[in-house]
Order: structure tokens, then C-alpha cells, then sequence
């Protein structure tokens, strides 16, 4: 009856840490700062997504589950902007866009 | 090897690595970054020694508003250091001595600590049982503002006394102007979009981190600092300016905390008997009334010394 | 449960000690900024990994003040080597 719950929770995470590794492999391997960018927050985001979705089954209470989900949310929006703002930075300098 | 054994191994092996990059990092502002990673990996550490204040005021304080600040001062000196890098470095033997020096510290600390006696001694068996005469639930803040109030009060001055100083350091014909360089609002830009979608976030966690202080890991430092760190980023955006230092308002503000904590201090001659006792009927009460105005005075101190020494003239 | 999210966080850890070597070795100030924001995405997965595997329920409160403060510096990071490059380094 409770093993419902526990095996959503582990599928999820297990997702969640296959795309943080997707993120870092992407990270070492790719060659210039824009698309290491993009496999950073790309995949991060989608991890942190999913562990929060495995721990949401875990959750004891409407609160917990509120706040997990508050933080996924002010990473990723905080995260989205902030990219752009790194890739503004990380342009070559004197390009125009 | 359990599990959590090589969990906390593999976090010291990397709060040990990023330190030593942070050391041998080959210019200021990539040794900022190295430092803000290392005080967040902290946190890590200080949660898994059952600290949760700690890695709280870690994260904000340690790492976030501190990180900030460095990054302040490694701007200033981007000038200073643009060139002859290398004939600057100290000597080799200097360098080597200071590892040495560094490595017995590490040693003796951590001789002490593994030399401690198993259970160690502890006053929280003590501490925990009169906290019900506080009206707390959470321990630290029962230390923090009831057993040893007074360490908490000398350190909110301390915090006006450093901002004073960096104050100090304004020449003087713009003593009395505004701190730091003027941002510009950039209107369709992202950091106003970034800013006007953290800043009321930030300051509703850093009102909520404060609050539940009383009963749950948080209180008002951590409070403060979320709270200066979304000043202080507004400030960055542009979205609002500097005042100017020599404002009254913001005098007022800064001295309100630690002045209320020392009026109340005084009141507890009267009504407990000593400097800053509270009477068992209302010290949850006067507590609160102690940390709401020392949050504001600490988040404008803190806020205030991230923006750092006055150095422009007001409509410029 | 426990010891399966344990290793989950640790896992996370591991991957951001990985990201970690090659961002803060890398030829720029962007790559370094990014540091910032990996450790605060990884960071807080593993901490509010920890609070549910772990007897510490306030790590989930940690977590979010380092998501935030992260989020903060890395604003404050983007603006110290913008201003690096306007000042002609």
C-alpha cells in the first residue's frame, strides 16, 4: 500500500540525478562558455525539477510540499534570467549581439 | 563504511579542494568566486552536524553578503593589480612559511577536536532545560537572546562600528553623498526583470527566516541578512539608488536596533533585576520587541557596508 | 529510504565536485560565474535531498536561502566582471 508512493519517489530522483549527470558531462565536454551554459542550466533545472517531484510524494504535509515547490521555482526563474545575464557577460567582447 | 561516512568524506575531500583552488586562484575576482563556493559548500557541512542556524547564517552571511563585499573590494582593486602581477608575488620562503604556518593551525585544531573527551562537555543539558522560562522553542535564540544577550547586543554595535569605519574612508569633500557607483536601470533588461521578481521573494524569506526563529532554526541575523542581500541587489539593478549616508532617516534606522536592545536592557533593572533579565511573564514578548527593530538596524548595517564608502554627489 | 536518498545526494554532490573542476578552471570570468549558479541548483537538490534522509527537516529552509543567495551572487559576480570590462581590462 505505501510502496506506491516510495517507488514514484525513487524513479523520480533516479531521473533527477541522471540528468545532473547529463548536465556535468555536458559541462566537461563542451567547448566554448555559451554551451556550457546551456547544458548547465538546461539540465540542472530538469534535476532539481524531478527531485523535488520524488520528494513531493514524500512530503508530510500541504506546507513541505508548498515550499519544495517554491524552490524549484525560484531556481528555475531565478536561474533562466541569470543565464542570460552570464551569457551577456560571456560574449566576445565588441560583438554586437 | 556506511553510507553517510563516505557521504561526509567525499564533502570534506571537496570543501578541502575548492578551498586550496580558492588559495592558489590567479586573480582576485576568481578567488571571490572560489570563496562563495566554498562558504556554500559550509552550509553542506554545518547541516550535516545538525546545525541548521549555523549553515543558515553561513549560506547568507558567510557566503552570500560576504561574497559580496569581497567582490566589492576586488573591483576597487582590479586597478592595482591589471599588471606586474608576477613581480608582485611574495617571496617563495614567505609563501612556504605561511603554508607551514597554516598547516600547524589546522593540526593543533584538529588534534583539539579529535582529543575531546566522548561525550563532550556541554552546557545545552542546562541550556534546554530553562527554556521554557524564555518562551522559545528554539535553543540557539534562547542563547542568543536571552542567555547571552548581551554578547548579541555588543555585536550589533560591532557591526555599526565597522560600517563607521568603512564610512571613514570617503574623502572628505563628498562625506556626506552617496555610496558606491550608480547603476543604471537597464528598463527591458533582464537584471531589472531578475530584480523585481527576487526582490519581493527575498524580502517575504528573509521576513519568514526571521520570524520562525523563535521556534525553528532561523532568527534574526539570518532574517537581516536576506533582507540586505535584497537591498543591496536592488541597488545593483538600479532600481533603487543609494541614499545619501548623511540621511537622518537612515541614521535612525541603524541605531533603532541596538538602541531599543539597550533601552530594554536598562528596563531589566527595574523589572528583573539585572542588565537585559527579562521577567519570566513577558520575556517572549520583550524578546520579540528586542529583534524586530535589531533586524532593520542590521540588514541597513549590513547592506550599507556591501555598498561600501560614500563617493559621489548626490543627482549624478 | 533514507540511505537511498542519502546516496542520491551524495550523487548530486558528486556531480557538482565534477562541474567544479572544470568551471573554476575555466579561461574567463563567465565560466567561473557559473560555479555560483551550479553549486546553488546542486546544492540545494542535495540539501533538500538531506532533509527528507537525514533528522534535520530545516535543511529544506537552508536550501532556499542558498538558492537565493546564490541567485544574489551571481547577480553581484555578472556586475564585478561587467564593470572589469568596462573599465578596459
Amino acid at each position: 500500500m505505501s510502496l506506491a508512493p516510495h517507488t514514484l519517489t525513487i524513479l523520480a530522483i533516479l531521473a533527477g540525478a541522471f540528468f545532473f549527470m547529463a548536465g556535468t558531462i555536458g559541462l566537461l565536454r563542451f567547448p566554448d562558455p555559451l554551451s556550457r551554459l546551456h547544458a548547465l542550466t538546461k539540465a540542472d533545472n530538469l534535476g532539481l525539477g524531478l527531485v523535488v517531484l520524488g520528494l513531493l510524494f514524500q512530503a508530510e504535509g500541504l506546507l513541505p510540499a508548498l515550499k519544495l515547490v517554491a524552490i524549484w521555482l525560484l531556481v528555475l526563474l531565478a536561474g533562466a534570467t541569470i543565464t542570460q545575464l552570464i551569457a551577456h557577460a560571456a560574449r566576445p567582447n565588441g560583438s554586437a549581439g | 563504511m556506511t553510507l553517510a561516512m563516505a557521504f561526509d568524506i567525499g564533502l570534506a575531500l571537496l570543501v578541502v579542494g575548492v578551498a586550496t583552488w580558492t588559495i592558489v586562484a590567479h586573480n582576485t575576482f576568481a578567488a571571490v568566486v572560489g570563496f562563495v563556493a566554498y562558504g556554500l559548500l559550509l552550509a553542506l557541512v554545518w547541516v550535516r552536524l545538525a546545525a541548521p542556524d549555523v549553515a543558515l547564517t553561513e549560506a547568507a552571511l558567510g557566503s552570500g553578503l560576504t561574497g559580496g563585499l569581497l567582490l566589492g573590494a576586488s573591483t576597487r582593486l582590479r586597478r592595482t593589480e591589471t599588471s606586474e602581477d608576477a613581480a608582485e608575488l611574495p617571496a617563495g620562503a614567505l609563501r612556504l612559511t605561511a603554508v607551514g604556518l597554516c598547516t600547524l593551525v589546522a593540526a593543533g585544531l584538529s588534534a583539539l577536536v579529535l582529543l575531546l573527551p566522548v561525550p563532550a562537555a556541554t552546557l545545552a543539558p542546562q541550556a534546554m532545560a530553562s527554556i521554557a522560562a524564555t518562551g522559545l522553542g528554539n535553543p540557539v535564540t534562547a542563547v542568543l537572546m536571552a542567555y547571552r544577550a548581551i554578547d548579541t547586543l555588543l555585536e550589533v554595535v560591532v557591526l555599526l562600528l565597522a560600517l563607521v569605519g568603512i564610512w571613514s574612508l570617503a574623502p572628505d569633500r563628498v562625506w556626506d553623498s552617496l555610496p558606491g557607483p550608480r547603476h543604471h536601470a537597464d528598463s527591458e533588461g533582464f537584471l531589472t526583470f531578475i530584480a523585481q521578481l527576487l526582490v519581493p521573494v527575498g524580502i517575504l524569506v528573509g521576513i519568514h527566516i526571521f520570524w520562525v526563529g523563535s521556534d525553528a532554526p532561523g532568527g534574526e541575523f539570518q532574517g537581516a541578512t536576506i533582507l540586505a542581500a535584497m537591498w543591496v541587489l536592488a541597488m545593483m539593478a538600479g532600481l533603487v539608488d543609494a541614499p545619501p549616508v548623511s540621511r537622518r532617516w537612515l541614521r535612525l534606522v541603524l541605531v533603532v536596533g541596538p538602541a531599543v536592545f539597550f533601552a530594554i536592557g536598562l528596563a531589566g533593572f527595574a523589572m528583573a533585576g539585572g542588565f537585559l533579565a527579562y521577567p519570566e511573564s513577558h520575556a517572549k514578548m520583550l524578546i520579540v520587541a528586542i529583534e524586530m527593530p535589531v533586524t532593520l538596524s542590521i540588514a541597513a548595517a549590513l547592506a550599507l557596508l556591501v555598498a561600501g564608502p560614500p563617493e559621489r554627489a548626490p543627482g549624478r | 529510504m533514507d540511505d537511498f536518498l542519502l546516496g542520491a545526494a551524495g550523487f548530486v554532490l558528486a556531480m557538482v565536485a565534477l562541474g567544479l573542476v572544470r568551471i573554476l578552471r575555466g579561461p574567463g570570468d563567465a565560466d567561473r560565474i557559473m560555479a555560483a549558479q551550479l553549486l546553488g541548483t546542486g546544492g540545494t537538490a542535495a540539501l533538500l535531498l538531506l532533509a527528507q534522509a537525514t533528522s534535520v527537516p530545516a535543511a529544506a529552509d537552508v536550501g532556499l536561502v542558498l538558492a537565493l543567495l546564490a541567485a544574489f551572487v551571481s547577480v553581484a559576480f555578472v556586475k564585478g566582471a561587467e564593470r572589469s570590462k568596462v573599465d578596459g581590462k
